[in-house]
């Protein structure tokens, strides 16, 4: 292929002589097979340091990808013709820095626990059986982007009852929140609390005795066992693209599970 | 130097009519079995006109890929059992460095097959009215006659539908009459979404303010399902949902049914229009 | 340059000291804090939206902004254009005498950049592989169990965008930063320095993506729509980052590749005396930088409508959300081209080494390579096929999309052409090759069916077409890379793999391949879209069986991994200068290769494919004579 001669056959020859000794520019020691050499030994070392992080890296990426809010269980309701149980949420205009350190001003629904209001979105409920929810609304209204949705659907007797009130539709442009599990074709619109109301909850956990809140309740019945996503669908993500990023995509805030069990 | 006998029938096989033979008996058993026993049952099915349009291009596609297929996968796996290297590990191989004739036959061979591929797939395209795909706000052909509209409205993470034929009732589930065509206009209310409609063969992107056309005429009563096929945020795997194709009376009857039970909402619905594009919120969208 | 005191006379403080590694992540720690202080310091009314959402993208794209020129300061990239500012004269390389600590820093010898690469490109491709296997994992259920939906769309985003952004550099980074030098002649590249700013880039760009699940991670996958972009949380910025430094990155690689080709052949390196391989990443480098430089300034205009409020992509504001499709696949279409080229090229250069058969049909392998380049900035719109976009364009996108596999189809006819009638021994590298062409053969088949929009109505937005370009990219480009692995390490490290174990990983790389992503056609074809952890449960078998396919492949890459650390670390056999016994110029140089690669620039005087014997005129062999036909 070169030009026969002088030029590459040096190169050969300065190489073949070069090839048997360890050279000082090269990172491969030359010494026979077997033994360690230093070079050996600091690559073994790089090569555990690299393992060892590589398997740090995946440790901490997959427990971050499991990572998930507790699931909370409805509580059964004693004495119910048919087996119902029961689910209190609240739904506040800004979660704070106790219920979530990274996100304080994010509008968040939190579910009751033994008396303490929780952030979780993920439930559970028993199969075949009736769920009643009392939902306390503490967040002003931001109206519906599809009024479509104003409507309820999917509840016993197609309605909730709102401050005691029962009604088959809302105002959209008074939709604060709504809950809807659309594999259930459960949907069910929030009112907002309007903005002239006395003493308004402005970081949660907001206390229905004493802050400005709306009422609503509603049963809706459970099938087969499943898991089922529920999600808002009122834009309340204020400062993102139609308001619908940041807590509206988030599990814990805005949208979560219902496990059918 | 090799030990190969360069000329032919020194003891030397004619490979080339080896293998131009296997390949040909392989083709002439393999295309009949492609055309009739595996293309009827191709997908999407016929659950339409669109539909059974892409079963029959699916398997023109397929008539013409298996040749090809057979030709490198027979090719490479004559190459292995025959053109080996020798026990030794020295022999070379004869410096052949190209046949003008091969070549440029086969350039004006793949020419044709891949112009013709593209010629018939403009030919079904604009022969099926946009072969069930979205063909933006003026589509270049539309079939004629009594048409059915249904405007698919995507948001994150549902599909609604409204007939403006109907007051304009906006339902949470699709059914279709059979044998009706069918005028999807597909739009959005916030990101890119798809609306895929699989046994129908209809897919049209939900592009915000954009109205996106995709016709069809489905032809089984049949339950189809509804996925959304553009990433379009947190529960986009969760944006799915069944419909069902039904009988012309069957559609009458729902139809009325949901202007009935969705009276309260069609009554706050702003009127129909090809897009709904909320003025921008706050931050300059 | 100077030689440093002995070892023992420095304190290990003053070691450490300098323009290296270490003081790179600490000046790129403190160039990430003053950009997130400058960037919390900027307030007005476009920045309101701030508090609400309690992110700041401002100071988190400053945040990176600083922290990757203090990254770039601290290695020394700065050293030589303030020197030559202040009037010092001009040097030329850095750093390359020395022992391993070179590999750590800035160093201008084209062949330690070479081996980075390959370390470097290397982890992240094995961090983007674990995502693949988190994703794998939550596909065996038909509703998400494992992993959250949130999270999952992260996993799926990471992995594509890992994978795209380091696989670009695949080849081109390890292999022709360390090899197209030699290959024609010259002791260097036309920039070393730039070719040492290129892998730090990338590695950059790789620790800021994977620090995206500390932001809330991005929901678009790694193609990056807008509007659903906008809307995104913080972690939207690391994707964006990422790909605009992997941007400028691929831009001055290619330019250097192209510069290096063009004014640095040895004398009577013809460009029809040129090895097959370096025709390929001159093909992929004209791609690179007209290619690469869309993503950055789309990127821009995306960092823009985040941060200030601007609407490129937004229909509310007067934007369009089509826009960035366009802009976006306009780079993302010869993108893929760039991952396919190189694979051609490695096996057109690998295969007359092993049937000892001089290239087959070489103008016409040039033709089919440059035919690719020019034409895949042609075909974008086939990814908008449903998108509602003008009726109008679709049977011309169609035509062009059908044209593109016809220069695909020489390489086709090359490989087979130099297959014909030779003596093939079934080397590691040559096996890979052998998958190459299965691989390729079946995602190019399968982009014919997709290139068909009645067809792509189906299958666009579904697994159909993860299968096509999984098996275009991971069967195409990985396959070939591994092959440039096993050929080509040898040379650069002076020592041999252990080949059983490389068979191992081949074949069962092979089947667990065609095992996992095969089915994915016919997944597709039935409905299941792409980028989705719900699916119906009718899939459930199926997904099952290339999940498990997929942990299988895993752990072929296991075996090559168990193999580099066995064979390189503890048996350590020296290799050979020409194990292969091939023609070309890096063959005919030591192992190792020396600092100035050559003692002398030799002298060209033919084509490096001069195998076989002679063919007599007129014999029945077949074709004409020998060299200078075709």
């Amino acid at each position: 292929m070169f030009a026969p001669g002088l030029a590459l056959r040096g190169a050969v020859d300065v190489g073949s002589r070069r090839s048997g000794e360890a050279s000082p520019g090269g990172r491969n020691g030359t010494q026979g097979k077997g033994s360690m050499s230093a070079m050996a030994r600091k690559l073994a070392g790089v090569v555990a340091a690299v393992v060892l992080l590589g398997v740090l890296i995946g440790l901490y990426i997959s427990s971050w990808a499991v990572s998930a809010p507790r699931t909370i269980a409805a509580t059964p309701l004693a004495g119910a013709a048919t087996p119902t149980s029961s689910l209190t949420l609240q739904t506040v205009a800004a979660v704070g820095p106790a219920l979530s350190p990274n996100h304080p001003n994010w509008v968040s629904y939190l579910v009751r626990q033994n008396g303490r209001w929780v952030r979780s979105t993920i439930y559970s409920v028993p199969a075949n059986s009736l769920v009643h929810v009392t939902i306390y609304q503490f967040d002003g209204d931001s109206g519906l982007r599809n009024a479509f949705l104003s409507e309820v659907q999917g509840t016993v007797g197609a309605t909730e009852v709102i401050d005691g009130r029962a009604t088959d539709h809302i105002n959209p442009e008074e939709a604060s929140h709504t809950f809807v599990v659309p594999q259930m074709g459960v949907f069910v619109p929030l009112p907002g609390v309007p903005e002239e109301a006395k003493n308004p909850c402005e970081v949660a956990p907001c206390d229905p005795a004493t802050m400005a809140h709306r009422t609503i309740e509603f049963t809706f019945r459970t099938g087969r066992k499943g898991r089922y996503r529920w999600q808002c669908f009122v834009p309340c993500a204020a400062g993102t693209y139609f308001n619908f990023g940041g807590p509206m995509q988030t599990i814990g805030y805005m949208d979560g599970f219902i496990n059918v069990v | 130097m090799s030990s190969e006998a360069p000329p032919a029938g020194g003891g030397e096989p004619d490979h080339a009519r080896r293998f131009a033979t296997i390949w040909l008996v392989a083709t002439v058993l393999a295309l009949p079995l492609v055309i009739f026993v595996l293309g009827p049952i191709l997908p999407p099915g016929n659950g339409s006109d669109t539909a059974s349009g892409q079963v029959t291009d699916n398997t023109v596609l397929l008539a013409m890929a298996t040749p090809v297929l057979l030709l490198v996968v027979l090719y490479l796996l004559y190459a292995i059992v025959n053109f080996r290297q020798g026990a030794g590990g020295v022999l070379e191989g004869p410096a052949v460095r190209g046949h003008p004739q091969l070549q440029t036959s086969w350039i004006l061979i793949t020419a044709t097959l891949v112009l013709s591929l593209a010629v018939y797939g403009t030919v079904r395209l604009e022969t099926g009215y946009g072969a069930g795909s979205g063909s933006g706000p003026k589509p270049l052909t539309v079939p004629s006659g009594p048409k059915l509209p249904i405007q698919v409205i995507a948001q994150q993470w549902a599909f609604t539908y409204r007939f403006p034929t109907y007051g304009g009732v906006e339902t949470t589930h699709l059914e279709l009459p059979v044998g009706e065509e069918v005028e999807f206009h597909v739009t959005s209310l916030d990101v890119i979404h798809s609306f895929w409609a699989y046994q129908l063969g209809v897919k049209a992107d939900a592009n915000p303010g954009v109205d996106n056309i995709a016709f069809v005429k489905p032809t089984k009563i049949q339950t189809f399902e509804v996925h959304c096929s553009e990433l379009c945020g947190l529960w986009h795997g969760g944006m799915f949902d069944h419909g069902r194709v039904v009988s012309d009376a069957e559609f009458e009857g729902w139809i009325h049914e949901q202007q009935r039970i969705f009276a309260p909402a069609t009554r706050v619905l702003p009127p129909y229009a090809k897009t709904y594009l909320p003025e921008p919120t706050e931050r300059g969208h | 340059m100077a030689q440093p005191p002995t070892p023992a006379a420095r304190p290990l403080w003053r070691r450490l000291v300098g323009f290296n590694l270490l003081s790179a992540v600490l000046l790129g720690i403190g160039g990430y804090y003053l950009g997130w202080f400058i960037g919390h310091q900027i307030d007005g009314k476009s920045f309101a939206y701030q508090e609400k959402i309690n992110e700041n993208d401002v100071a988190l794209l400053l945040g990176y902004f600083f922290g990757v020129v203090g990254f770039l300061i601290g290695l020394g990239f700065a050293n030589y254009p303030v020197s030559r500012l202040l009037g010092r004269p001009a040097s030329l390389r850095e750093k390359e005498e020395g022992g391993i600590g070179r590999y750590f820093g800035l160093c201008t010898d084209h062949k330690v950049v070479g081996i980075q690469y390959l370390c470097g490109i290397g982890l992240f491709f094995f961090i983007g592989g674990l995502n693949a296997m988190l994703i794998r994992t939550e596909l065996l259920h038909s509703n998400p169990t494992f992993v959250g939906p949130g999270q999952y769309l992260t996993l799926v985003g990471e992995h594509g965008t890992m994978m795209m952004g380091m696989m670009t550099s695949g080849i081109l980074g390890p292999f022709a930063n360390y090899f197209v030098p030699i290959m024609i002649g010259a002791r260097r590249m036309a920039f070393p320095r730039i070719e040492a700013l290129t892998f730090w880039l990338l590695m950059a760009a790789g620790f800021i993506l994977t620090s995206t699940i500390f932001f809330g991670g991005f929901p678009t996958g790694w193609t990056g729509y807008e509007p659903l972009n906008d809307q995104a949380v913080m972690g939207m910025d690391s994707y964006i980052c990422f790909f605009a430094l992997v941007g400028i990155s691929m831009t001055l690689l290619g330019l250097n590749m192209m510069a290096t080709i063009i004014t640095m052949r040895a004398p009577g390196l013809t460009w029809s005396r040129l090895p097959i391989f370096v025709w390929s990443v001159f093909a992929t480098s004209v791609l690179m930088v007209l290619a690469a430089p869309m993503l950055v300034s789309t990127l821009l205009m995306s960092a823009l409508d985040r941060t200030i409020g601007t609407s490129f992509f937004i229909p509310g504001g007067g934007g369009s959300a089509y826009l960035y499709q366009n802009l976006f696949w306009f780079f993302g279409h010869p993108e893929v081209y760039i991952l396919a080229l190189p694979g051609f090229g490695i096996v057109l250069e690998l295969l007359p080494v092993f049937t000892r058969k001089p290239l087959w049909g070489y103008r016409l392998a040039i033709s089919g390579m440059l035919g690719v380049s020019l034409l895949s900035f042609f075909v974008w719109q086939h990814h908008l096929f449903v998108s509602g976009i003008n009726a109008d364009l679709r049977p011309f996108y169609m035509l062009s999309t059908e044209i593109i596999s016809l220069p695909t189809g020489f390489i086709f006819l090359c490989v087979m052409g130099t297959l014909w009638k030779g003596r093939a021994s079934f080397s590691v590298p040559m096996l890979f090759c052998m998958g190459w062409v299965f691989n390729f053969l079946i995602g190019g088949l399968s982009g014919v069916f997709i290139s068909d929009t009645p067809s792509d109505t189906t299958t666009h937005g579904s697994f159909f077409v993860m299968a096509h370009f999984h098996y275009t990219i991971m069967g195409g480009l990985v396959f070939t890379f591994f092959a440039a692995i096993y050929y080509w390490v040898p040379k650069m490290v002076g020592l041999n793999f252990n080949e059983k174990l490389a068979k191992a990983h081949f074949w069962l790389m092979f089947l667990a391949f065609n095992s996992t992503f095969m089915p994915l056609f016919a997944l597709g074809m039935e409905g299941m879209p792409r980028r989705v952890s719900f699916y119906e449960p009718k899939f459930q078998t199926l997904n099952i069986w290339v999940s498990v396919s997929a942990f299988v492949l895993g752990l072929s890459m296991l075996i090559f991994l168990f193999n580099v650390v066995y064979s390189l670390i503890f048996v350590r056999e020296p290799a050979q200068r020409n194990p292969w016994r091939a023609k070309s110029l890096e063959w005919q140089v030591p192992t190792p290769v020396p600092v100035n690669n050559f003692e002398q620039i030799p002298v060209i005087d033919s084509d490096p494919y001069d195998y076989g014997t002679p063919v007599p005129i007129g014999g029945a062999v077949g074709g004409p004579q020998t060299a200078g036909a075709s």
